[in-house]
């Protein structure tokens, strides 16, 4: 079966403990889309990115069962784990500068990853990374001050030229604008339907019209259920099926 | 609409009692340190020179300098140092980074915390039984290198501990998500900006290895020698046990000569903080998030 399935979920159930935060979610992500996911708080949206990229592994407790493919291999037999989220970026809610310089901040995971490659090449590694992020001309003159001295909405740019520095297949963002304005947040939207053509992007967001803006598709997860996965176009003209998506996009509650 | 509140003349009372309270306890601190400094100035102060310095002691102790013992401290804390920072650090990396929070890492957490307040007489023990006679270092500067390297190690490794800790687990996350190892992560990310608060942990430490004398007394340092060490397997002499020796053991010292060696070892241990806080304001004004 040929699909253009970049991701597929199935069955996903994910517990802290015993307590199950996200409960048999099946959906897929197509390669080359901006895949959102909207829900309030304690959802189980953080949760669910956090197993694609297999992160579970670094938590104690965190239980993650059913099975995520990736290009059709399932990540549980990736053999090198350190590979697969080297292919995945991802982008925190609070932008996480590292206490390094603009430029090492960027430089970071291709040197970590060997990749790296001469001077040259790593110059123009960044310089592309943070002119994708739409940060290059204000940092250009400070490439080597520390990245966690500028601006929040510069910092959570940066963050994004660092997720894109190994030119990751999957790019996650994690409600990616919560401590930015609305300028730079605009500005970011640009970057991310540019980035469409070369990535697939899951959007978590709990900004309702900003998956309206962005996602092709989107899921909307609820209390750790996936209630309802469409066309984003659909979802909010109203061809919700289940009546807890309409009250949500509406506004009526969350 | 914006009522002046009336002013709690109570509460302001109680609150000035208190400043006034908390400032009296600040200068009871403060007198011990600046009496003791004082006396050791004004006391010291005349043996100190060129030759107290650099000098073998003369006439039985009673006169000429402090050379070999100076030099033996120096030798003494640096041997402790190699044994005891790689060793600690690693511990802390360990138990900060990897271990798992169960039973046993809890177990070992609340010995090293236990260790720390072993007190060093018992450490000196510990020193004769295992590396005097168990591994047949004898009474030795290895020997008593590491007696002071076992006594420090606790507190090298809880505070190291606690500077691993104090690097923000969002650093390790956003490392790790790149696709780090945990090595990786720790190398480059969290050790430098812990490394700031282990550095001023070590020189603590080094102080306190500097000052002891227990633990050196039986296990390699000597009242007097004639020569200075040449390896790790010769004994030495120390400021802290030969101000001892000078102060108690020795009839007929001019009382400046104690004071001065008294004066020496403090003002190392003075130089050593403040070299301490020097390094951590230098270095925090580079680290900010």
């Amino acid at each position: 079966m040929v699909t253009n399935h970049k991701i597929d979920v199935q069955d996903l159930t994910i517990a802290y403990g015993t307590h199950r935060i996200l409960r048999h979610v099946t959906l897929n992500v197509r390669a080359n889309e901006i895949f959102g996911i909207i829900g309030p708080a304690n959802s189980g949206k953080t949760s669910f990115l956090n197993a694609i990229n297999r992160m579970d592994m670094m938590r104690v407790n965190m239980n993650v069962t059913g099975t995520i493919t990736i290009d059709g291999i399932d990540t549980r037999n990736w053999r090198n784990v350190y590979a697969l989220r080297r292919k995945i970026g991802v982008v925190f809610p609070l932008p996480v500068g590292l206490p390094l310089t603009v430029y090492d901040n960027v430089a970071l995971a291709p040197r970590l990853a060997g990749t790296a490659g001469s001077q040259a090449d790593l110059d123009i590694l960044v310089e592309r990374c943070l002119r994708r992020a739409a940060l290059w001309d204000e940092v250009k003159d400070r490439l080597h001050h520390l990245g966690s001295l500028l601006s929040g909405g510069q910092q959570q740019r940066l963050t994004i030229a660092r997720a894109l520095s190994q030119s990751p297949e999957i790019l996650m963002l994690d409600e990616f604008s919560i401590a930015v304005d609305p300028v730079t947040t605009m500005r970011i939207e640009d970057v991310l339907k540019e980035l469409k053509s070369e990535m697939t992007i899951i959007l978590v967001t709990n900004l309702v019209q900003q998956a309206n803006r962005l996602a092709d598709r989107t899921a909307f997860f609820l209390n750790g259920d996936c209630v309802e996965i469409g066309e984003t176009a659909d979802l909010f003209n109203g061809v919700a099926r289940d009546q807890r998506t309409l009250d949500y996009i509406g506004g009526k509650f969350g | 609409m914006f009522a002046a509140a009336p002013i709690n003349l109570k509460n302001r009372e109680i609150q000035q009692r208190f400043q006034w309270l908390f400032g009296v306890m600040l200068i009871f601190l403060i007198i011990p340190v600046v009496v003791i400094l004082g006396m050791l100035l004004i006391k010291g102060w005349p043996a100190m020179s060129w030759s107290f310095i650099f000098d073998d002691p003369k006439n039985g102790m009673t006169a000429g300098g402090i050379f070999p013992a100076l030099f033996g401290t120096i030798w003494l804390v640096i041997v402790s140092l190699l044994a005891s920072v790689p060793l600690g650090v690693a511990a802390a990396i360990y138990l900060s980074e990897y271990a798992p929070d169960n039973m046993l890492t809890r177990l070992i957490n609340l010995a090293t915390i236990n260790l720390a307040g072993v007190p060093s007489i018992v450490h000196a023990l510990f020193g004769v039984g295992a590396f005097v006679s168990f591994f047949k270092f004898g009474t030795s500067i290895l020997a008593a290198s590491l007696t002071l390297a076992i006594m420090t190690l606790p507190v090298v490794i809880v505070s190291s501990w606690e500077s691993l800790q104090s690097v923000p687990r969002s650093f390790r996350e956003a490392c790790w998500n790149m696709g780090a190892t945990r090595w990786q992560t720790i190398w480059n990310v969290v050790l430098p900006n812990a490394f700031t608060g282990i550095l001023t942990g070590v020189i603590l430490q080094v102080s306190r290895a500097a000052g002891e004398t227990a633990p050196i007394m039986f296990t390699g340092a000597a009242m007097f020698l004639p020569f200075l060490p040449n390896s790790v397997f010769d004994q030495t002499m120390a400021l802290a046990l030969h101000l001892f020796v000078v102060a108690t053991q020795v009839p007929d010292v001019p009382e400046s000569l104690p004071f001065g060696v008294a004066l020496v070892l403090v003002g190392i241990v003075l130089l050593m903080n403040t070299v301490a806080i020097w390094i951590r304001m230098h270095l925090r004004g580079k680290k900010k998030w």
